[in-house]
């Protein structure tokens, strides 16, 4: 076994050395002597969230079946590590060969949320690469980007190589193969980027200028370069059971965020509710077939020994072969101890049937998201559940035995009122009278209710993508008003109320709506000490209130200012295949509280069918 | 059916603790198809027990865990198919089928070995010339820190051998649920005898067997089979 990056001092002196030794069950160990590309893969948080994470799963078993490429992980090291290896000059390192990460030919950094982009400057700056893409030279790794972030990318332009723009299966391939062939011929670093830019889905920063006008706004974005193209069509895979997708996941050897095995039934949602960017960007539906299904959840836990496994998507009770598909789970695994998983449902009949299937009521706690507190601002942003739906769906539950309910709202929502607000309050109410309504012999003593609300961040290609924030203080005033309400509520005995400061918001609307002068404002941030932003304890608004004014980053611009439906958006560049003249559309039902029917009622012409696959051309061979 | 595996712990897995070891065997016992013995109720969980836990960074060539089992094809098919699904660092060593009335192997636990070693490159030549002159004496007597109090205790009855070799030093200590004598507490008291206080991380542990009454192996509580 070849040596640790950290010497035993450092691992017996920090928080859980099992997050860096590598050395788990399927890892992929090959001799890097052998292989013409090395292929760093970052989740760039701890180890027990990177390691829960799927996509990085696909890729890394994807890229490791190519024998010339050898595809190793990366996680953040935890700030106490983090501030050994600074101390004591050790640079970050891949957990598989314990190499470092300079040695590499590439870093690929997945980036699921906007507050973890300090922690991609963290992990660039332990491995000793520029932290600036126009400073680093040929030694460098070329360091590309992937996730639902990099939808609006800007931000983070200064800081990558490149952007990878869609789903990973597709085009990283052709990239790899485009790096061998320039490095065959000697080509530069430069040479290359051009090369990968006119790869479908690549997009490169460097070659891109952007010009504003004295407003603030964009005036204009040109090409530097004549070889590269005008828009980045975003990735999807249109053949769902012919495609990656790991048969020996890595098997965790402390306990990760996501210990189980995992079966991606679907991508994409057929809802279309308009603050939900995972529901635009990912169209269109693309769901897997029972039979891949049924296979590889055998092959799964035959491979990683987990006594679980979860079905996850963006909409799970959507899948059309749900219930065949958890009746077979049961039938096949639950024999041997192994539990099945389901994220939240929709609450209907059908998905409390299979709930009450898979899991034990007593134990469980039932969660949904109505996510607003009135039938008409739930028709705003197209939830698609009524009044009606949500209290007959909770009443069946509680018959059926649960006690506890957990429920998700947002608030700031465009065109919330007074009334809004406190209609979370009455909902909770609604649902507890429900509760108590049912005879005591059929239900159990106590109900309990959580209500938590989060703030709504617009997010680039959604309806809401040009709406309005609001002043940090009035998120504030408003959580206080659910508060009120509910604690003057009947029953305020059975509901508690979750809520959390509007500080975190703010910077996520700034970073999702950033252009690239946001850029400045994270690296300052990040030099004042700003890293692990998504963890509480970590989180210093004021660092990034200075780290703002510095650098001249007007948050108010991004946030509580609102774009015009007219101006050139910072993401305008990327074609998800969903077209700005439906969001449009969208945008104005919306302010007329009208609902649109989900892609399988009805399609609406969103644009995704341009892709040739997926729900769009369902029933239409 | 019950029984009881002996394992390896060495190389890069030393930084893993025992619960992550237990999850690590659930794991390993699922994926090579044993067919072990659940217990009843509402999480049913996989019939298997340690003998005593290991401190993060304690190389071990003795780990025992016992399983109890509806089958078994043969000891060396367990052997075969559990190896299969150890990783660098983790070997299986020995199978030992216990009789029926067997007590598990962290209740039988009375002693246990270890070879130390102090690190040369933290403390450079060490003198280890007065051990023997060390475990001589009477009484040896150490200060317990627990939460509340400070207690000094003679560890002497807990040594039950000890002596250095070459660099390496030897000993064989109380360990179990009654009496627990662990090896650095032994060093500690060395290191103060000949005047030394030590840094942290400067001795490296290894434990090489644990024993029941009567320094009987655990692994020679029943038919050992391979």
């Amino acid at each position: 076994m070849k040596k640790l990056a950290l010497p035993e001092d450092i691992l017996l002196r920090v928080e859980k050395p099992g997050r860096y030794i590598g050395n788990e069950f399927n890892t992929v160990l090959k001799n890097p002597e052998e292989v013409e590309i090395r292929f760093a893969m970052c989740f760039p948080d701890i180890y027990e969230i990177g390691m829960s994470h799927l996509g990085i799963q696909i890729l890394y078993d994807m890229f490791n079946q190519r024998e010339d490429v050898y595809c190793e992980r990366v996680y953040s090291p935890w700030t106490d590590l983090d501030r050994l290896m600074r101390q004591n000059n050790i640079p970050l390192f891949a957990l598989e060969s314990q190499d470092p990460i300079k040695d590499f030919d590439f870093l690929g950094i997945t980036i699921q949320y906007e507050m973890c982009y300090t922690n991609i400057l963290q992990v660039l700056e332990l491995s000793g690469i520029p932290l600036l893409s126009s400073e680093r030279n040929e030694d460098d790794p070329i360091v590309i980007g992937g996730g639902p972030c990099t939808y609006n990318p800007e931000p983070l332009a200064d800081f990558f190589d490149l952007f990878y723009i869609g789903e990973g299966e597709t085009s990283y391939f052709e990239l790899l193969d485009a790096y061998k062939e320039n490095k065959a011929v000697n080509g530069t670093r430069k040479d290359f980027l051009e090369k990968a830019a006119n790869i479908p889905g690549i997009y490169a920063p460097l070659f891109y200028d952007v010009e504003y006008n004295p407003d603030g706004t964009i005036r204009s974005r040109s090409k530097n370069n004549p070889a590269v193209p005008e828009t980045i069509i975003k990735q999807v895979v249109l053949e769902m059971d012919d495609t990656y997708y790991p048969e020996k996941p890595i098997v965790p050897h402390i306990k990760v965020t996501q210990d189980r095995a995992v079966l991606e039934v679907q991508r994409g949602c057929i809802r279309g509710c308009r603050f939900c960017q995972a529901g635009m960007v990912y169209r269109p539906v693309r769901e897997r077939s029972l039979e891949f299904l049924r296979e590889r959840a055998k092959t799964l836990i035959e491979n990683t020994g987990h006594d679980e496994i979860s079905l996850i998507s963006l909409s799970t009770s959507d899948y059309p072969y749900l219930g065949e598909l958890v009746n077979f789970l049961i039938e096949e695994l639950g024999s041997n101890g192994v539990n099945i998983s389901l994220p939240s449902l929709r609450i209907d009949s059908f998905s409390l049937d299979v709930m009450s299937k898979v899991q034990d009521v007593k134990k469980t706690s039932l969660t949904f998201a109505p996510e607003a507190g009135t039938q008409r601002l739930r028709d705003v942003i197209n939830k698609g559940l009524t009044e009606e739906d949500i209290l007959n769906g909770s009443a069946l539950a509680f018959e059926g035995g649960w006690d506890r309910v957990k429920l998700y709202f947002m608030l700031g929502l465009p065109t919330e009122t007074e009334e809004d607000i406190k209609g979370i309050a009455d909902i909770c109410n609604a649902i507890a009278n429900k509760f108590y309504g049912i005879p005591k012999e059929q239900r159990s003593n106590r109900l309990q209710i959580t209500a938590s609300t989060s703030f709504f961040v617009p997010k680039p290609f959604t309806p809401f993508q040009w709406s309005k924030m609001l002043p940090l203080k009035e998120y504030m005033d408003r959580a206080r008003t659910v508060n009120h309400a509910i604690k003057g509520s009947h029953n305020k005995k059975s509901i508690k109320y979750n809520w959390h400061d509007a500080d975190v918001t703010i910077l996520e609307g700034l970073f999702a709506r950033g252009d690239r002068r946001v850029g400045k404002a994270i690296l300052a941030a990040y030099k004042k000490g700003c890293i692990f932003d998504a963890w509480t304890e970590n989180f210093s608004f004021r660092k990034w209130m200075e780290a703002c004014e510095e650098t001249g980053v007007d948050i108010d611009f991004y946030t509580v200012r609102g774009m015009e439906t007219t101006e050139i958006l910072p993401w305008d560049f990327i074609n998800t295949g969903v077209t700005k003249n439906f969001l449009l559309r969208e945008y104005n039902n919306a302010m007329n509280a009208m609902v649109t029917p989900n892609c399988r009622e009805k399609c609406e012409g969103c644009g995704a069918a341009a892709f040739g696959g997926g729900v769009c051309h369902e029933n239409k061979s | 059916m019950k029984i009881r595996v002996k394992f390896s712990k060495t190389g890069r897995m030393v930084y893993l603790g025992h619960l992550d070891i237990m999850r690590y065997f659930q794991k390993a016992i699922r994926r090579a198809g044993v067919d072990i013995a659940y217990s009843q109720g509402y999480n049913p969980h996989q019939k298997m027990s340690f003998s005593a836990p290991l401190s993060l960074g304690i190389e071990s060539l003795a780990e025992y865990m016992d399983i109890t089992l509806n089958s078994l094809p043969s000891a060396a098919w367990l052997k075969d198919i559990l190896q299969k699904q150890m990783v660098p660092g983790m070997d299986i060593l020995s199978i030992t089928l216990l009789p029926d009335d067997a007590e598990s192997a962290m209740t039988v636990l009375a002693a246990a070995d270890y070879e130390v070693i102090v690190r040369n490159d933290v403390i450079e030549n060490m003198d280890l010339s007065r051990m023997d002159a060390f475990y001589s004496q009477e009484e040896i007597h150490i200060v317990r820190k627990t939460k509340k109090s400070e207690t000094e205790i003679d560890i002497k009855p807990l040594i039950y051998s000890l002596h250095e070799d070459d660099g390496v030093i030897f000993m064989r200590l109380a360990s179990g649920s009654v009496q627990n004598l662990k090896p650095d507490l032994v060093m500690k008291a060395y290191f103060s005898y000949i005047g030394l206080d030590i840094p942290e991380h400067c001795i490296r542990i290894k434990r090489v067997e644990q024993f029941g009454e009567n320094f009987v192996s655990l692994e020679d509580m029943g038919l050992q089979m391979d």
